[in-house]
């Protein structure tokens, strides 16, 4: 993986689509030859949700240098507004894939609105106290999950907080409520649209750095100063990749939430957040290639070591420990850097 | 008086709050760090102290001393294996070592300890005969005709809290280690070359972050006690903030951002909305930052071109 890093940026990319096509291809053959356990069937979408939540938590952390520990929030954002579109654009859309692609817009839109709102305080910050604002502001969305009616009746929309004051005629339907979530979903999220959605993430992604805007992005992530004094809009640019970050997360938690028969708040909290941070930080910052394997590789292992039952998430826990002190071991890192040939690479800090 | 009464316990459980950020604000001064698995070092305080007592039958007071004893070796352990190897490692990567490690303590305490919850035994609860002959618990004092209640457990951890804060001002101010540990969080460099063992300092300094947790755990434990593996990560996320409210890295801000944090959540919880009562203290924090991006006591750090 390593040597990917020696090529030029449009390899890598196109080397990256072609990882995902191909992995789509076999997962598929794989499938239709009967060859694939339901387990690993039925995780195809949370891992393809988590895929797109690691690349888009990637530009934030990786391409704009910027901690963020509230990626949760917008997936929420994105599952339930998502949902709530999907019930009810029910009887308008009777096809399921156009349903899933308007929800999916649908969780984008609300996510990427809920991005640029908080986006205003919290670019306006540096460093570690950013950190703990998305963390503040994952938390809050959180909780007004938890407490949020919302219901849909021939009347148009009713909406409501800590209380059931929605009201609803009798044909209405109650879609939010509060703790208890969304409940009766359609499943109407499929593998495919997951790869699809994981292709044009890493489409706008690809095309974003490769711009003038990623450049500039990038050189506020390497030095905001210097950045600065050549003209570059600082808020400008961090707003632009804050905001793409959050319109994708909530595109994956569309997707994610359509998986399901429920879907509940407390299913996005900060241990969601967290979870996705590692994977980016275990792939690579900036890499996007390490990010879906990263992603991929460790929603399936906990379900992989099921054979070690209790133990799994300890181990999980060793293994996550154990790969971070070897991937920064000076001794290791050197003895790795021999086998590169000439140039060195490396979109890492 | 119901004023009173939430204020009480507000300072009470910011008391609390504030035991806890100090274990987060002197490890963030000195290794620049943010140790997520400090939260987890109370659970595990809690569960020592829980099984010293009810299970071995030791005093309420050798218990705690136990669970300070077995969380300061945890925090030098987990801080010689897992974050001294990363020294020089980006400080992401130690964050998500830290993440490993707070699943790990977790987890391990879900085998150890099962996901059964336990209930913590209230050590400041005193049998009392009542002069009709019947017997009850006596929790706390009562002021003005019963109009005030507080208990023998928010007494404690308020006095515990301001006797921590003296003592460990003083230790910073005064004593060599004290010293250490600030010209460290100073210039690491700088401390190396005035002979000054960065890595012993940074050890000290977890060590008594840890015990502290333990005692934290504790107190938690008497005010809410209900025992479970992940008992520890709500309010190590609400200390870790309340470090960053009062200004990560300063001692004096862990206690003032500490309490602050308390009263608001107890008061948001009298006076709004139990349920929003999380969201109120986060908005909160996140205005102060706005007004005060380095929080309360925090330095203005300059920015050098």
């Amino acid at each position: 993986m390593k040597k990917l890093n020696l090529t030029k940026t449009s390899r890598r990319s196109f080397l990256t689509y072609g990882f995902v096509i191909a992995a789509y291809i076999i997962l598929q053959a794989v499938s239709a030859g009967g060859a694939m356990s339901p387990l690993l069937k039925g995780m195809l979408v949370p891992i393809c949700a988590y895929v797109v939540m690691a690349i888009s938590l990637n530009l934030t952390v990786g391409i704009l240098g910027e901690l963020s520990l509230g990626h949760a929030g917008f997936m929420s954002v994105g599952a339930f507004m998502g949902v709530t579109a999907a019930i009810s654009l029910q009887n308008a859309i009777p096809s399921p894939a156009l349903r899933l692609a308007a929800a999916l817009v649908v969780g984008a839109l609300f996510a990427g609105i809920m991005g640029f709102l908080i986006g205003i305080p919290v670019l306006r910050l540096n460093g570690d106290y950013l950190a703990i604002v998305t963390l503040a502001f994952g938390e809050i969305i959180k909780a007004i999950f938890n407490n949020f009616y919302l219901g849909l009746d021939s009347h148009g929309f009713h909406m409501s907080l800590l209380q059931d004051n929605t009201h609803l005629e009798p044909d209405g339907r109650l879609i939010i409520a509060g703790p208890m979530g969304i409940g009766r979903i359609q499943k109407i999220a499929s593998y495919t649209a997951g790869v699809i959605l994981i292709l044009i993430c890493l489409i706008i992604i690809f095309n974003l750095v490769n711009s003038r805007a990623g450049r500039a992005i990038m050189a506020i992530r390497d030095n905001r100063i210097a950045a600065e004094s050549v003209g570059i809009p600082i808020t400008k640019y961090k707003m632009m990749a804050f905001v793409t970050s959050a319109a994708m997360a909530g595109a994956a938690g569309a997707l994610f939430a359509l998986n399901y028969s429920t879907v509940v708040a407390n299913k996005f909290d900060f241990n969601t957040s967290i979870l996705v941070l590692v994977f980016v930080v275990l792939g690579g910052l900036g890499n996007m290639l390490g990010s879906i394997i990263a992603a991929a590789a460790l929603t399936i292992l906990p379900e992989a070591l099921r054979q070690f039952a209790d133990y799994r998430m300890l181990v999980y826990a060793i293994v996550l420990i154990l790969v971070m002190l070897v991937r920064n071991n000076p001794t290791i890192k050197s003895f790795f850097e021999r086998f590169r040939f000439g140039k060195k690479g490396g979109a890492e800090e | 008086m119901s004023f009173l009464n939430s204020l009480i316990s507000g300072i009470s459980l910011g008391s609390i709050y504030a035991i806890i950020a100090l274990g987060y604000t002197m490890v963030y001064g000195i290794a620049k760090m943010l140790n997520f698995a400090h939260g987890d070092v109370i659970m595990v305080g809690a569960y020592i102290c829980f099984f010293a007592t009810s299970r071995f039958g030791l005093p309420p007071l050798l218990g705690v001393l136990l669970a300070v004893i077995v969380c300061t070796v945890l925090g030098m352990t987990i801080e010689k294996l897992a974050y001294a190897p990363l020294r020089s490692a980006p400080s992401l990567a130690v964050l998500i070592t830290a993440i490993g490690v707070s699943y790990f303590l977790q987890n391990a305490a879900l085998l150890l300890w099962t996901p059964n919850p336990k209930v913590f035994p209230n050590f400041f609860a005193r049998t009392v005969l009542t002069p009709e002959g019947a017997v009850f618990e006596k929790t706390g004092v009562e002021l003005f005709g019963g109009a005030l209640r507080i208990s023998y457990v928010t007494l404690v951890t308020i006095l515990v809290n301001v006797v921590i804060m003296i003592a460990l001002t003083a230790f910073t101010g005064n004593t060599k280690m004290g010293k250490a540990m600030r010209a460290c969080s100073e210039d690491k460099d700088a401390a190396r070359l005035m002979g000054i063992s960065v890595n012993t300092t940074i050890s000290v300094t977890f060590a008594i972050g840890s015990g502290l947790a333990a005692i934290a755990g504790v107190l938690f434990m008497s005010a809410y006690p209900n025992l479970v593996p992940t008992t520890g990560s709500m309010p190590g996320i609400k200390a870790f903030t309340a470090a960053v409210f009062g200004g990560i890295g300063s001692i004096p801000g862990a206690f003032l951002g500490g309490l602050l944090l308390g009263v608001i959540e107890i008061f948001a919880k009298t006076y709004i909305s139990t349920q929003l009562s999380d969201a109120i203290v986060f908005a909160v924090l996140i205005i102060v930052l706005l007004v005060k991006p380095t929080g309360l006591l925090g330095r203005q750090i300059r920015e050098k071109v």
